[in-house]
């Protein structure tokens, strides 16, 4: 009889053990996805200067459109917190995506090959941080349900591990952004 | 590796007399062919994408080419999604469209996609090829099919020594004292025995195939990508010759798609064109779960 007890005891260790660590791995990995969403934004705003540079011999007119970009970049670099950085962030992608609108009023600036190299790579960058928020809500969703689902939710609360916040975007950027694509001649 | 085993113990009774009080006291062909087995296996574990590779005239994608640098940021954003590090990205210069991935575990994964494919689908369908092969290569298929590769060609090639023994007379006086019971099932076991194991391995490749396409739609969020892809691939209908049969079930869309009049007859052949279409799988079997998820 008291073997059973012993029995019962080791196997329900295993079992905290293994679930305890679960949840470790899973939060250890949320951090590192939150991290490696940084590293795609602060390639962005590496990017986006040889951008503004690159296509101004171009774009004479468009200057205050250039502009905005760089002050919302210096915004977005500069934001603290996470409803602000995501502010910040989708203002600095409408106003990258308000140029590439641009350019095609200006056949020239299309053909040139330094142009389309860097469309393609702030292509690339606005996908990779996208494709890594998306990991993001993908291991928090994961990370979140094994703290609620039946047998692990009693350890997690014991343990005190807090469930993660989604990445999302806040309501006001949802809105479709308006470019002005009149010629300013 | 049974397979192996079955063929090797089928030759040794047959030719060598095994199993019998006046042949050899080992049963010689089933340790060679258990050998020739072993030695594949682990061969193909270790060497398997690299034969694979150079089998198909595959290069490193050249960085002055705009589309190469698109292909390989487009395999970064996948690896992204799919919480994966970054496969080795190969090219093969043949028009038809087509892609693979191969290699052992997720870290000496490779990918590789031909040029036919990167000017025929935008970079929304290349994603979601792309997105499909990372999953090839997150779900642990890939070393299925390296394996199945290289086992194939070990057993086309034993199956081929068995039927060369058929021929010499001294075979046949010891062929006529065999019980005839067991004769002739063995001896079709061992003529077809390479087209068995390719049946096989089209048989696992459907499955995973669909379990691919899903996990891409997954990585991606976007399967219309995918299916367009699929759509562009099936209307281009390019045969692709640098593929061999041993090689076929890896890729993307069958790469061997022969017309039912230009077959020669063979049995396998006409089995292949009815059972596949993208490796086992019809194309259109597979657009439509990814277009009807809207």
């Amino acid at each position: 009889m008291i073997y059973v007890i012993w029995a019962i005891i080791f196997v329900l260790g295993i079992w905290i053990i293994s679930t305890y660590n679960t949840l470790t791995a899973l939060r250890l990995r949320v951090q590192n996805g939150w991290r490696q969403i940084d590293v795609q934004l602060k390639r962005r705003y590496d990017l986006i200067p040889n951008l503004v540079e690159t296509v101004k011999g171009y774009m004479q007119h468009e200057q205050d459109t250039l502009q905005k970009v760089i002050e919302a970049r210096s915004q977005a670099m500069a934001a603290k917190g996470v409803k602000e950085t995501a502010e910040a962030q989708t203002a600095l992608t409408q106003s990258v995506g308000k140029i590439f609108a641009l350019m095609e009023n200006y056949p020239d600036l299309k053909a040139s090959k330094n142009v389309l190299d860097l469309q393609e790579e702030l292509t690339t960058t606005e996908n990779q941080i996208a494709f890594s928020r998306q990991y993001y809500n993908d291991l928090v969703t994961q990370y979140n349900t094994k703290q609620q689902v039946f047998p692990s939710n009693m350890l997690a609360g014991f343990f005190r591990f807090q469930p993660s916040e989604f990445f999302s975007v806040p309501d006001a950027e949802k809105a479709v952004p308006r470019v002005n694509l009149t010629l300013a001649r | 590796m049974l397979f192996f085993f079955i063929i090797g113990g089928a030759i040794d009774y047959l030719y060598f007399d095994a199993f019998s009080p006046a042949g050899p006291p080992l049963p010689l062909a089933t340790i060679f062919s258990l050998g020739v087995a072993t030695f594949t296996t682990l061969s193909a574990y270790y060497g398997g994408s690299g034969l694979i590779l150079g089998s198909l005239g595959a290069e490193k994608p050249d960085g002055q080419i705009p589309e190469h640098r698109e292909l390989r940021n487009i395999v970064t954003e996948m690896a992204l999604a799919s919480g994966s590090t970054m496969p080795q990205v190969y090219v093969i210069y043949d028009p038809a469209p087509n892609a693979l991935a191969t290699g052992t575990n997720e870290k000496n994964a490779a990918i590789c996609v031909t040029t036919g494919l990167l000017t025929l689908l935008d970079r929304e369908e290349t994603q979601g090829v792309v997105a499909h092969e990372m999953s090839h290569i997150r779900n642990e298929d890939i070393l299925l099919m390296t394996m199945v590769s290289v086992l194939i060609g070990g057993i086309a090639i034993l199956a081929d020594l068995g039927q060369r023994g058929f021929y010499s007379s001294r075979a046949g006086r010891r062929l006529g004292s065999k019980s005839p019971l067991l004769f002739l099932p063995l001896l079709l076991l061992i003529a077809f025995s390479p087209l068995i194991a390719r049946l096989l391995a089209m048989a696992v490749s459907r499955q995973r195939e669909y379990l691919a396409d899903a996990t891409a739609a997954q990585y991606t969020r976007n399967p219309i990508g995918l299916a367009r892809a699929l759509e562009k691939i099936r209307d281009a209908a390019t045969p692709f010759h640098k593929a061999t049969r041993g090689t076929a079930h890896l890729f993307f869309a069958n790469p061997l798609r022969r017309r039912l009049e230009n077959s020669d007859g063979n049995l396998a052949n006409l089995l292949i064109r009815r059972s596949i279409g993208a490796s086992s799988c019809s194309i259109g079997w597979r657009v439509f779960p990814l277009r009807s998820r809207n």
